[in-house]
């Protein structure tokens, strides 16, 4: 079968392969960035390139279960690299926003508590800490069950980070409700399955 | 005669045709030390050098061509601007149809340089060509008791693919007070850097008042009307509290969205730093008598 015959192939691919492919953007756009090749206004290029390249790896990561659930396409073992990349560029996101576009110390933090699109978005980020943290094989074994309790933080954090994208731009624009319908359909995907496991 | 603005800015400041047309081939470095040069100490001290042609016309907002900066530039040449047509109505002496031609055998024609601030925290310096408002206003006649001027943009949906979505209210419109229509420095720009005014940037005639926030001059204008009654504005319609119909550019009055004290001028590249915005966006001596006594908080 295809999938069998794709899992085969997957099984070769090494993980670090996939940290360092989606290592290789952002020092590539932030090179484009100080040469043009972003268009004229790059920091507010760099900083959505980063912030839509997260919210996607986002998606990637929701997608394995319902993956191999549904398709027995297996990419498990590329999981913790997607989230730990995840976490890589929305910090990179963070990073850009704060140095090169807001600049100013207390804008930054009047930003933070009075803009709901940016309040929404820091808390998605904070909420990534604990996870990011504990994406290693001994916080696995050290939390025991409690480690899938907290790392389903991430449905959490995907709608917010839905939610952010979805505030933010002006007038009524499809492309940020595209992502949420994504997310919360992945979401929606987990769940049906459960009660019918248990029926079983 | 009428008092005329005087720009602070002369033809020295404006960066010539052939350094922003060579500017791309250049290595960006040689071409920032060439500018300089040629822009010389005037526009530098005021800090008013005019964006390239590249940056005047490669970033805007004009959504029914798309939402992305990027969209008005690439679309906005299946818009044709000609023949074209504006209707000028409601209280006026000879309403009725002008075509463009006509109204530009009419106007004088010209050169303003004008800090333009968007309200998304970006700026630019245009030079823009064109002829002031009340000269149109003048040549229809207006009516007494008109107090209002509303505008409308062209809504043509098969040659404006960001109007198949419901993004705003389409069409796009926007209204003046009187005064502020009549205002000398208020404008329809046709031209930029002495070229007719690109697609993108709204032709074949748009309606500049630097001391608004940038949607408040609106692009491809088809429609005015002298009203007595507040008009409808487009943004206003989406949002009232966070687009309010006098839209000054006001550094004190924080949008629900960003904050207004400062801005980032497009061309300072990736390292950019922010700049403080001025209060009515630099042109406080001209414009801050038409609303003496007005809660500008309030009035936003």
């Amino acid at each position: 079968m295809v999938v069998d015959r794709l899992n085969g192939w997957l099984r070769r691919i090494p993980v670090w392969a996939v940290y360092l492919a989606l290592s290789l953007p952002p020092p590539i756009l932030l090179y484009m960035g100080l040469t043009g090749g972003l268009g004229v206004e790059p920091i507010e290029a760099l900083e959505h390139e980063l912030g839509e390249r997260g919210l996607q790896l986002l998606i990637v990561g929701l997608a394995i279960t319902p993956m191999r659930r549904y398709l027995g396409l297996n990419l498990i073992k590329f999981r913790r690299a997607i989230g730990v990349m995840t976490f890589v560029y929305i910090s990179l996101h963070l990073l850009v926003w704060l140095v090169l576009d807001v600049q100013i110390l207390n804008e930054i933090w009047a930003d933070i508590l009075k803009r709901p699109y940016i309040t929404i978005g820091m808390l998605a980020f904070v909420l990534m800490i604990p996870l990011a943290a504990t994406s290693n094989n001994w916080s696995v074994r050290r939390l025991g069950s409690k480690w899938r309790t907290l790392h389903k933080l991430v449905y959490g954090i995907a709608i917010l980070g839905a939610l952010h994208f979805v505030l933010l731009v002006k007038g009524f624009q499809i492309e940020p409700l595209i992502y949420m319908a994504i997310i919360l359909g992945l979401l929606a995907l987990r769940f049906p399955k459960k009660r019918r496991r248990v029926v079983a | 005669m009428a008092y005329r603005w005087e720009s602070d800015l002369t033809d020295d400041d404006v960066t010539p045709l052939s350094s922003f047309i060579n500017r791309r081939q250049i290595m960006a470095g040689m071409a920032g030390m060439g500018l300089g040069a040629i822009a010389g100490p005037v526009g530098a001290a005021a800090g008013l050098d005019p964006n390239t042609w590249e940056e005047i016309t490669s970033y805007n907002n004009f959504y029914e061509f798309g939402t992305s900066k990027q969209d008005p530039a690439k679309y906005a040449h299946q818009m044709t601007t000609s023949p074209w047509k504006v209707t000028i109505d409601g209280m006026v002496d000879r309403p009725g149809e002008y075509s463009f031609s006509d109204i530009m055998s009419k106007m004088k024609i010209e050169k303003r340089i004008y800090r333009f601030r968007c309200v998304e925290t970006w700026s630019m310096v245009v030079p823009w060509n064109g002829f002031e408002l009340a000269d149109l206003l003048n040549m229809v006649g207006v009516k007494s008791g008109a107090k209002y001027v509303s505008f409308e943009t062209l809504l043509r949906p098969s040659e404006m693919p960001g109007t198949r979505y419901n993004v705003l209210a389409w069409p796009y419109v926007e209204g003046l007070r009187l005064d502020e229509a009549m205002n000398p420095l208020t404008i329809m720009a046709t031209g930029i850097y002495n070229k007719p005014i690109p697609n993108q940037n709204g032709a074949p005639l748009r309606l500049v008042v630097p001391w608004k926030y940038g949607y408040k001059s609106i692009k491809s204008i088809v429609k005015i009307t002298l009203t007595d009654i507040q008009p409808p504005t487009s943004w206003g319609r989406y949002s009232t509290n966070e687009y309010g119909f006098y839209s000054n550019v006001n550094p004190e009055v924080n949008h629900p969205r960003w904050s207004q004290a400062s801005e980032k001028r497009i061309g300072g590249g990736l390292l950019a730093r922010k700049m403080p915005t001025l209060m009515f966006n630099g042109y406080e001596k001209e414009v801050a008598a038409m609303y003496k006594g007005m809660d500008l908080g309030k009035y936003h």
